[in-house]
């Protein structure tokens, strides 16, 4: 085990900063039973999310770029019975994602600031148990550490649609709940055949690279694929993306556009591609091709929106295409782009969702109609608005742009028909985003009053430019991002390239 | 004869006859109410106490030991909590709830005796002692709305129970027969080298149709929803987790009659398993009365449990009885807040929990726990138990079974999730508070404690298990 993970733990408070990482903000959410109060709340998550933020900082300045192997580790024996165990550690795919998770909770407990007014505790506390499991579900190294906090997720997010929600809050947050459940037991066969092929050991980087029979391998890679394919959700498991975007309050489309999601392309890079490279090899085309439907798919429905956040939601389907394309191509410049653009995704989508949401707050709609030519009374917002819009687009020296172009020459490399089928996804975002710019910024015929309108308060705007900041940052100097991840992504392609099949058909791979 | 090994059923015995001298007197509800609950209490303390005892007793027809007393323990702590949180007894006629206390301190005695006896009749006798208390408290439901509903469930109850017992008797016989010898010592070793011959199976299969009946494992589950509902709040709480525990321990114990091996009777048990789960699933959906859902969704759980048992391995038992415990604890958090929310002891619907989270936060949190671990979500007990289970399953090759059961787990989500989503999305409009006394908070905190305790920390109980099921498997001649 010596040899996969770096005993370089540092450490916070006595603990190992992992977990302090992990439990910090469970601990806030269990404090804040006693807190009485909605502002002293509000207060106290704002206070437990910065400083969680503040605590993974290190993580970056303390992270070794000359390994893949995984750093900070820390283990702690479980559950013996069953050689289960709490082993955590990060590595260059996890580091960024962790990173975003906790730039972005302080900042949607201040998008939902005014947005909340019922139950502000409640909503605060489910925010916190959530910045939990998903900052533990980029770390655990045990997959059944892995697996109960990559459940213990569903709980707060159903609730946060199901409570905090638009009209049709039940059928939403049902649904989410139902799919997400339904591929994730297929994970948890999976995850328990994996335990009982590797000697009973449930540490995900001893499963790594082992070699497993193609058969044991396909069917594993279907399972995974079930529930990440679910959670990503890439076309034509999506459905019930849209619904739990457009009913969940501001913060949780936030959550679930930025993190949620990526915890799917993570599954991915994390578990498919390392431990079942050969089934990556055979079922690579089926996916790379479902990656263009939901590209193509996502960019056309998005156009046909009337619904600002239904629009970002379908346009969510279409940027994850992109990145689930930039996995599947296996190669450096997809995979890195892939990674990078899960980051600019969570970045752009979330402060996308956090507009359509300060729209909400004043016009109580989020049709693009009742919002047309507010430009005129809101320039701050829509000076914000249209620079994530660009980004969105993928326009040169904004984040995406870099992500995309990535993804787009692994893309090339691979193949020319993939990529040729990608670009015009590209043109596509350009279309809605633009669609939607130019309807918010002048209006059309039909303006409703908008004088009333007030622009962004300071609280607003600081929450959306530490987004913005980032939106430049990697647009304009991505190596301090790139930099953590190139060595992680050559071992994982050696990891992957080491297994490559010789001529094999799916439906000879699945009979055993 | 060495009485301290006896103590546990004789604390019970002697806690009977209290309660049965305070209802001779007049005006005894809260007299009983206090003795009972004092009674319980000291009851789990004396079983732990007992825990580390070992021996025989009744010309060795009655075992002590580590199996036994564990399960000792946690019959009487299942016993405590019902009393603890139904102690208002809303549903019970105010003149015979001495009589009431009385009748279900039986049917403990009888299930702590139950869980130690190694001979058939002796087992029995335990079994019956346990199940006719039970027949009489069904009907003893105050029905303020005349329905008699309660009538008729107990009818039912008596008729199948009986023809449950019915086939366990004819099951007995056919052992007696083959082996010559009442006793598990005796029978054991026989066993083991006729277990093919299909007059041993259908003995064995017979003989565990009794328990199946208490497990309510699909196709003896006919009597769950009627006697469910038909039942007070509180006598279904009982009914509905306490008797499962003894069944598992038996079961447990029979099938040790055939490991380690048997294909017919694993064969058996996994159509069973499946059943049950797809039956259960299936029908708890579209369920309105939470009794009854939770009575289909028992149905569900009981399949569940026999996935540990048809492993026929040490580690499936000890699973299986960490799932049942778990059930236990679930399944008493969810009827705790029926028990609170039923004003005056009629059933609960499920949208009578409309906007709980309102009237009473505590309750609401406590139903959302305890709906969440039953369906398996993390971290809770109902996860670490199914995850178990089917590791222990798929360990012995069945992936279909687990496949299924897995599929099972994604189905019960919807039912699970309707009675939170109830509770927490609506709106109260005009139902009122439901008010919360000092025990019920104790009681709420210490069963949410439990259930997140046993999810994140399985070892301990685990452990134990195997520990319990190592005494019996090691049993001369096995």
């Amino acid at each position: 085990m010596e040899f996969l993970i770096l005993n370089d733990s540092y450490h916070i408070f006595g603990i190992g900063i992992l977990s302090a990482l992990i439990f910090l903000p469970l601990a806030g959410a269990l404090i804040m039973f006693f807190i009485p109060g909605e502002n002293a709340s509000k207060l106290a998550a704002l206070f437990i999310t910065v400083l969680t933020a503040a605590i993974s900082l290190p993580l970056y300045s303390r992270f070794d770029l000359g390994t893949a192997k995984f750093q900070f580790a820390e283990h702690v024996t479980w559950i013996p019975a069953l050689n289960i165990n709490y082993t955590l550690g990060i590595d260059g795919i996890s580091l960024l994602l962790i990173l975003m998770t906790t730039l972005l909770m302080p900042l949607c407990v201040l998008g939902s600031w005014k947005y909340i007014t019922k139950r502000v505790k409640e909503f605060m506390i489910c925010l916190l148990i959530m910045e939990t499991s998903m900052l533990g579900v980029f770390m655990a190294l045990d997959f059944v550490l892995f697996y109960v906090l990559w459940e213990a997720m569903l709980i707060p997010m159903y609730l946060l649609i199901a409570i905090w929600g638009g009209p049709r809050k039940t059928y939403a947050s049902i649904k989410f709940f139902l799919y997400t459940l339904a591929g994730s037991v297929m994970l948890l066969v999976a995850i328990i055949a994996l335990y009982l092929h590797n000697n009973y050991s449930f540490f995900i980087p001893e499963m790594m690279g082992q070699p497993y029979s193609s058969c044991f391998q396909f069917w594993v890679f279907l399972a995974f694929f079930l529930a990440f394919a679910i959670k990503v959700p890439m076309f034509p498991f999506h459905t019930w993306l849209p619904a739990a975007h457009v009913e969940a309050p501001t913060a949780g489309s936030v959550v679930l556009a930025s993190v949620l999601l990526k915890m799917g392309t993570y599954g991915f890079l994390r578990f498919c591609l390392p431990i079942t490279p050969e089934a990556t090899f055979v079922f690579m085309p089926y996916v790379l091709w479902l990656s263009i439907a939901g590209i193509l798919y996502g960019g056309f429905t998005a156009l046909a929106q009337s619904d600002m956040k239904k629009l970002v939601a379908y346009s969510s389907v279409g940027h994850m295409g992109f990145v689930t394309l930039g996995i599947f191509v296996l190669n450096k410049q997809g995979i890195e782009g892939a990674i990078l653009q899960m980051i600019n995704h969570g970045v752009t989508t979330g402060a996308l969702f956090l507009c359509v949401g300060m729209i909400y707050e004043r016009t109580h709609s989020r049709e693009l109609a009742m919002a047309t030519g507010i430009g005129k009374y809101m320039p701050v917002f829509v000076t914000f608005l249209a620079f994530f819009s660009l980004s969105s687009l993928a326009f040169p020296g904004t984040n995406s742009f870099v992500g995309e172009f990535l993804i787009l020459v692994g893309a090339f490399t691979k193949s020319k028909l993939i990529a040729a089928f990608a670009i015009p996804g590209a043109v596509l975002a350009a279309a809605y985003m633009l669609r939607m710019l130019q309807k918010i910024v002048w209006g059309g015929a039909s303006n409703p009053d908008q004088s009333h309108l007030s622009d962004l308060s300071a609280r607003e705007i600081l929450t959306l430019a530490p987004l913005l900041l980032f939106v430049f940052w990697i647009g304009l100097a991505p190596a301090p991002f790139m930099d953590v991840m190139h060595v992680s992504v050559s071992h994982l392609l050696d990891q992957v390239n080491s297994a490559a099949p010789g001529p094999i058909t799916v439906v000879q791979a699945l009979i055993p | 004869m060495n009485l301290a090994l006896f103590a546990p059923e004789l604390f019970l015995l002697f806690g009977s006859l209290v309660l049965f001298l305070i209802s001779l007197g007049k005006s005894n509800a809260k007299s009983a109410r206090n003795a009972t609950i004092f009674i319980a209490l000291i009851n789990v303390v004396i079983c732990l106490s007992t825990m580390g005892q070992n021996g025989t007793l009744f010309y060795e027809a009655y075992q002590v030991d580590l199996f036994s007393q564990f399960f000792k323990v946690v019959i009487s702590a299942g016993f405590a909590f019902v009393v603890l949180f139904g102690c208002d007894l809303k549903g019970i006629n105010k003149d015979i709830r001495a009589e009431y206390y009385l009748f279900m301190m039986l049917s403990t005695l009888g299930l702590v005796m139950l869980v130690s006896c190694v001979e058939l009749l002796a087992m029995f006798i335990a079994l019956e002692l346990s199940s006719f208390s039970l027949y009489l408290l069904v009907p003893m439901r105050d029905d303020r709305a005349g329905l008699k509903i309660q009538m008729e469930s107990a009818i039912k109850y008596i008729l199948f129970g009986v023809v449950a017992t019915g086939i366990m008797l004819f099951g007995m016989s056919y052992l007696f027969g083959l082996t010559g010898s009442t006793y598990f010592v005796e029978m054991i070793p026989k066993l083991h080298q006729m277990y093919t011959m299909p007059v041993a199976i259908v003995a064995i299969a017979m003989f565990m149709g009794g328990f199946f009946f208490k497990l309510a494992v699909f196709p003896f589950h006919f009597w769950v929803p009627d006697v469910y509902q038909g039942a007070s709040n509180e006598t279904t709480a009982f009914i509905a987790s306490i008797p499962k525990i003894a069944a598992v321990a038996m079961l447990i114990r029979v099938i040790t009659l055939v490991s380690p091996s048997s294909d017919i009777i694993v064969t058996m048990l996994m159509i069973l398993s499946v059943g049950s789960m797809f039956y259960g699933n299936l029908i708890a959906l579209v369920q309105k009365d939470i009794k009854r859902l939770l009575g289909f969704s028992g149905i569900a759980h009981a399949g569940f449990v026999l996935i540990g048992l048809l492993t026929l391995k040490d580690s499936g038992y000890a699973t299986a009885i960490y799932y049942i415990i778990g059930y236990l604890v679930m399944n008493m958090a969810c009827f705790l807040v029926i028990c609170k929310v039923s004003r005056e002891g009629e059933n609960v619907t499920i949208d009578d929990l409309s906007g709980l989270h309102q009237r009473a936060p505590l309750l609401a949190l406590t139903l959302g726990v305890g709906m969440f671990a039953l369906a398996g979500i993390p971290p809770f007990v109902g996860f670490m138990g199914k995850f178990m289970l089917l590791a222990g399953a798929l360990k012995q090759g069945h992936l279909i079974l687990v496949i299924l059961a897995a599929l099972n787990t994604a189905i019960a989500i919807y039912y699970y999730l309707s009675v939170v989503r109830v509770s927490y999305t609506t709106d109260p409009e005009d139902r009122p508070a439901v008010p919360v006394d000092g025990v019920t908070w104790a009681v709420s905190i210490t069963l949410m404690i439990i259930i997140i305790a046993m999810g994140v920390l399985p070892s301990k109980i685990v452990d134990m298990a195997t520990a319990a099921v190592n005494v019996i498997t090691v049993m001369p001649g096995n």
